[in-house]
């Protein structure tokens, strides 16, 4: 009798934590940086007296999350992570239409965005791609300082580029389709395959090639600048650069969740993280170096500077669909990854 | 029918009958709304499907109430647990959140159908009833020797593992089968089967790489050998030899379990990579050029001996322990020279502890996450192809359940090869009879060999442990070592405030929830496991192996496939738990259960079973048999999967990382986190907060468990067999 009595408690207490498990006023996942999302949703709270559950995680954890959920959605809002996995969850019927009274308020290139998720997402934040490179390094080994893409081409940087794998990492997608869109998919491929012999590692993690380059792991990394001069500010000795030919970028995003328990609070949230207050609090108040897309919100000095980079006009409506990105991926496998060195 | 079958029965009528069915409402809410109990929504008319379970109940009262024969009685107690079990499962699956759950029902019965929430206390109770009232009866009509305990364990081990392990892993192996576009097709599965990254054996050949699925067996087979010889090497020191530190040399060997993933790997770059330290001091004194060797095959070698040796050791200080003197000072005495003994005597009692030791590795190996996500580099293995198949960008689930056939394939086989290697062979040597013999040293090549083994490696964990206490402490480890306590007061700030302590630091959220959900999976997992251990070494019954197989299930299948295999299973009715600590506990509970198991069964198969029959002919019944004598004689046992559920429940990534809430977050997630975001200092400062915490918790299970105690005397050369507190501790 004892031990089964044991049994029948534990299981009772267990039922109970489930029981009292208490719903907040709002759910949100945020895909940005932990201290932003904390920062942002104590604000949120502070301002409107909702009370909000917030979770951190990256965003294809979320987008898997999402997918998994999509039966009984647990989240009202998805915060932030670049354009393209909140366009393809848009395609998957995982994402609200929402026209928000603030789109006005934002630049050109949220509002085309926008427009190419048939209003399921928005702009919140533009970051783009760039080289950089750990000057030491480059110093020690007599290289020179890469300043274009077609740089990066030299047989004396063997070995020292880094990027992140397309198949795991958004950022490196994200560089697949800027070269695409920028030099035509013949010659996009063509310069993907001499780039692959000076690549020394394709890393899981977009981040990584960052935090490689800033502690000398490697030469060079190509990642989003904002992430680098992150690395700057913090004392490494770093430089970032728009390589001269001209970049793409990531469009982060906010969205609603479709079937989210509490939509009235979540287009609140929604139109305040689109808020020029909202966007100055958590981009540089907080010394995150990204562009907002309100045109009002303030931008931190050190940021990249967009007026000093070519910007390709990003089609995310073509690049972010499950078919053209399954192709492109398919092709890199084919063609660049599986090439020898 | 005896008392405990009638306190099930009225157990269940209060579960029915009393208490919410659903989990929507309070305890006692309005008992005919819709938080009313499963008998008030079913005559109510708002649960039709509710009603049919009075039949069950009704027959297991009439078995209580009329005055039947025996065998009647236990008949319809039988009959009554297993329809109401079978009507659970069914109304359970087929009436969902939005109606029908399949479009068959939708289509005979018509679109949307009815609909109901998650589980409540009520249903929960109400199952749990009908399964004893089924065990119950079963021993009633003589199976298990009419023994209800063993019966009862039985029927509750085998429904957790069916709920909690073979449903979510079939709802998720299911969608390897499924194409693109979401129907079932098995060309879909072939066609990601037979993948060249997968099986291509392009490095034998050529400059390329070979499949990821070689390159995992490669690795998890090096690791398995390296961290059996290894574990053994400090079994032998620890027990057998008068080596003088082996307070240290046990302390050394705890370490590397009670610390967080990715924190290895960090350290390892941060000595050997390109601009670490060794490397740094090889360049500067042999002129070696710095090169990035530790990302690869390398790197996540040497990190996974590091993490996985302590686990070697746990499962073979135990056997090494328990091996009887007696049988060695036999072959002494028969003038058996010393290397003869142990090459003849001690290493085969050994293999049912080496073949275990090799089986953890092994699939250690297979499903570690953190590690070669840090130091992979081009050496791609299966269990990051897979979190990447389902975050990454290609977003491809079918594809992740594919590569997890795979790796569970790998498993299977190791499991059953170990299985053919022991046999039927029999390694008991802890028997009724005294046995006051004394274990003979070591042989001297033996004893040299496992110094030779040990002491490097040991010496290389303190330098892995020291670069971690120094990360914590200066700016950014690598680059600037200006002193610094930032990372911990960023982390674990504490203010005084008027209303008294306000706890402003980052990370005690996250904090206070591992250490809740560690605290409540540890003894389950330890209780769960080892009478699943106990079932499968000492009762016989149909399906033992089926249901060993499945113990071993979740350990098998990468921590990220659990994830999410767990949200798409417990997402909905009818167990809808996602987002409560309890899913983070039984996920915990189910993937730890398999070290408590195997643990156990190491154990259990030294102990004679001629001490569960004396104890059993003395008239004790089987649960004071367990309680009495198995349970004193199983402590190491228990220590090993206490302290082992308990850090991993605080170390664990992978699998938790899509089961965390925003209420129940967990350490090891921030800490991941904190690593994404590049902030090394407060992870490494993070991490060593948690290895203290471990520490301490793992000296409070030593205390509260206690040692066993075997009738042996004490040597020179063996201090304290008995009382060495630090070995335990290290198991």
């Amino acid at each position: 009798m004892r031990p089964m009595t044991l049994i029948a408690g534990l299981i009772g207490l267990v039922w109970h934590a489930a029981g009292a498990h208490a719903q907040g006023q709002l759910t949100i996942y945020c895909s940005i940086l932990e201290e932003q999302c904390r920062v942002g949703v104590a604000a949120f709270e502070r301002a409107t007296g909702i009370k909000v559950s917030m979770v951190r995680k990256s965003t294809g954890e979320t987008y898997a999350q999402l997918k998994a959920e999509a039966s009984n959605p647990r989240a009202d809002v998805w915060w932030g992570g670049p354009g393209d996995p909140h366009l393809q969850a848009a395609e998957e019927d995982l994402l609200d239409e929402y026209k928000s009274p603030v789109l006005h308020e934002l630049h050109d290139w949220a509002v085309r965005h926008a427009e190419q998720s048939k209003w399921r997402t928005a702009g919140i934040y533009l970051g783009a791609l760039g080289i950089g490179y750990n000057t030491k390094v480059l110093g020690q080994r007599g290289l020179p300082e890469p300043k274009c893409w077609a740089d990066l081409l030299d047989p004396k940087f063997k070995d020292e580029v880094q990027i992140s794998d397309p198949n795991s990492s958004g950022t490196a997608y994200v560089m697949l389709a800027s070269m695409v869109q920028l030099m035509g998919e013949a010659e996009a491929f063509d310069y993907l395959k001499r780039l692959h012999q000076n690549v020394n590692q394709y890393t899981k993690s977009g981040a990584a090639p960052v935090k490689a380059t800033a502690l000398g792991e490697t030469g060079v990394g190509i990642a989003f600048m904002h992430d680098m001069v992150t690395m700057i500010v913090d004392g490494a000795p770093v430089k970032t650069v728009a390589p001269c030919e001209g970049t793409g970028y990531e469009t982060g995003s906010v969205s609603l969740v479709k079937g989210g328990k509490n939509p009235e609070n979540a287009r609140r949230f929604y139109d305040w993280t689109l808020s020029a207050e909202a966007q100055s609090l958590i981009g540089r108040g907080l010394k995150i170096f990204w562009v907002p897309s309100n045109k009002g919100a303030a931008t931190s000095p050190q940021a990249p500077k967009l007026t000093e980079m070519k910007l390709i006009a990003y089609d995310s409506a073509k690049y972010g669909s499950s078919a053209e990105r399954t192709r492109l991926l398919r092709k890199w496998d084919a063609e660049v990854k599986s090439l020898a060195k | 029918m005896n008392r405990t079958a009638q306190v099930w029965l009225a157990l269940g009528w209060i579960g029915y009958a009393v208490l919410p069915w659903h989990l929507t409402g309070g305890l006692l809410g309005d008992l005919f709304g819709d938080a009313g109990s499963g008998l008030g929504l079913g005559l109510s008319g708002r649960a039709w499907w509710l009603l049919p379970f009075v039949l069950p109940f009704a027959l297991a009262t009439l078995a209580a109430l009329a005055p039947l024969g025996r065998d009647t009685k236990a008949r319809l107690l039988v009959l009554a647990g297993a329809v109401g079990l079978v009507w659970f499962v069914l109304q359970g699956f087929a009436i969902g959140l939005n109606g029908w759950t399949a479009a068959w029902l939708a289509e005979l019965f018509g679109a949307p159908g009815p609909r109901q929430g998650g589980m409540g206390f009520g249903a929960a109770l109400a199952a749990l009833a009908l399964l004893m009232m089924l065990s119950q009866g079963l021993a009633a009509m003589g199976w298990c020797h009419g023994d209800a305990f063993v019966t009862a364990t039985i029927g509750v081990v085998v429904a957790l593992i069916a709920v909690f392990v073979f449903f979510p892993v079939l709802s998720i192996l299911a969608s390897a089968f499924r194409g693109d576009a979401g129907a079932l097709s098995h060309e879909a599965f072939t066609q990601k089967f037979l993948d060249r990254s997968i099986w291509g054996l392009d490095c034998l050949a050529s400059q390329l790489r070979c499949g990821v699925a070689w390159n995992t067996l490669f690795l998890a087979v090096l690791v398995g050998f390296g961290t059996t010889a290894l574990g053994l090497a400090f079994a032998l020191i620890a027990t057998r030899t008068a080596f003088r530190y082996k307070g240290l040399l046990r302390v050394l060997t705890v370490l590397p379990i009670i610390t967080p993933p990715f924190v290895i790997g960090l350290a390892l770059i941060l000595l050997f990579g390109r601009s670490g330290a060794v490397s740094a001091l090889l360049t500067e004194w042999f002129g070696l050029p710095r090169s990035r060797w530790i990302y690869g095959l390398p790197g996540v070698l040497i990190a996974q001996l590091l993490a996985f040796t302590p686990i070697a050791f746990l499962v073979l200080i135990g056997v090494v322990q328990g091996i009887s003197p007696s049988l060695e000072e036999a072959s002494q005495t028969l003038r058996a020279k010393s290397w003869t003994t142990f090459r003849t005597i001690s290493l085969p009692l050994m293999q049912p502890g080496l073949a275990n030791a090799f089986l953890l590795g092994f699939v250690e190996s297979m499903a570690d996450f953190g590690n070669p996500l840090v130091l992979g580099g081009n050496f791609e293995v299966l269990s990051t192809k897979i979190f990447f198949a389902v975050v990454g960008a290609a977003h491809d689930q079918g594809r992740a359940a594919v590569l997890s056939i795979i790796l569970l394939g790998f498993t299977l086989a190791a499991f059953w090869l170990q299985y053919a290697w022991l046999g039927k062979r029999v390694y008991t040597t802890v028997t009724g009879k005294g046995d006051a013999g004394v274990p003979p040293p070591l042989p001297r090549r033996v004893a040299w060999l496992s110094y030779a083994a040990a002491l490097p490696w040991a010496a290389f964990t303190l330098v892995v442990y020291v670069i971690i206490i120094v990360g914590g402490f200066v700016r950014s480890m690598g680059r600037d070592y200006t002193p610094t306590l930032e990372h911990f007061l960023t982390g674990f700030r504490i203010e005084t405030t008027p209303q008294g302590l306000y706890f402003a630091g980052s990370a005690w959220n996250s904090f206070s929830a591992t250490l809740k959900v560690a605290a409540f999976a540890a003894p389950i997992t330890a209780a769960v496991g080892l009478l699943t251990a106990y079932l499968l070494t000492r009762q016989n019954f149909a399906g033992r192996r089926l249901f060993e197989f499945g113990t071993m299930l979740s350990f098998a299948i990468p921590g990220t496939v659990v994830g999410v295999s767990y949200i798409i299973a417990f997402n909905v009715p009818p167990i809808e738990i996602t987002g409560t600590a309890v899913i983070l506990v039984m996920c915990f509970v189910f993937r730890n259960m398999p070290v408590a198991v195997r643990s156990g069964i190491a154990t259990l198969s030294q102990i004679d079973k001629s001490l569960d029959e004396a104890s059993l002919t003395l008239g004790a019944r089987s649960f004071a048999t367990v309680r009495r004598v198995i349970l004193p004689l199983l402590r190491p046992a228990v220590v090993a999967s206490l302290v082992y559920s308990f850090v991993r429940a605080m170390t664990a990534v992978s699998a938790v990382i899509f089961l965390v809430s925003a209420e129940y977050n967990l350490a090891t997630t921030y800490i991941v986190g904190r690593v994404e975001a590049g902030e090394f200092g407060l992870a490494i400062a993070y991490s060593s907060v948690l290895i203290v915490v471990m520490l301490a918790a793992i000296l409070a299970f030593q205390l509260i468990v206690g040692e066993r105690r075997l009738g042996r005397r004490g040597t020179a050369a063996v201090p304290a067999p008995i009382g060495n507190v630090g070995v335990q501790a290290a198991g």
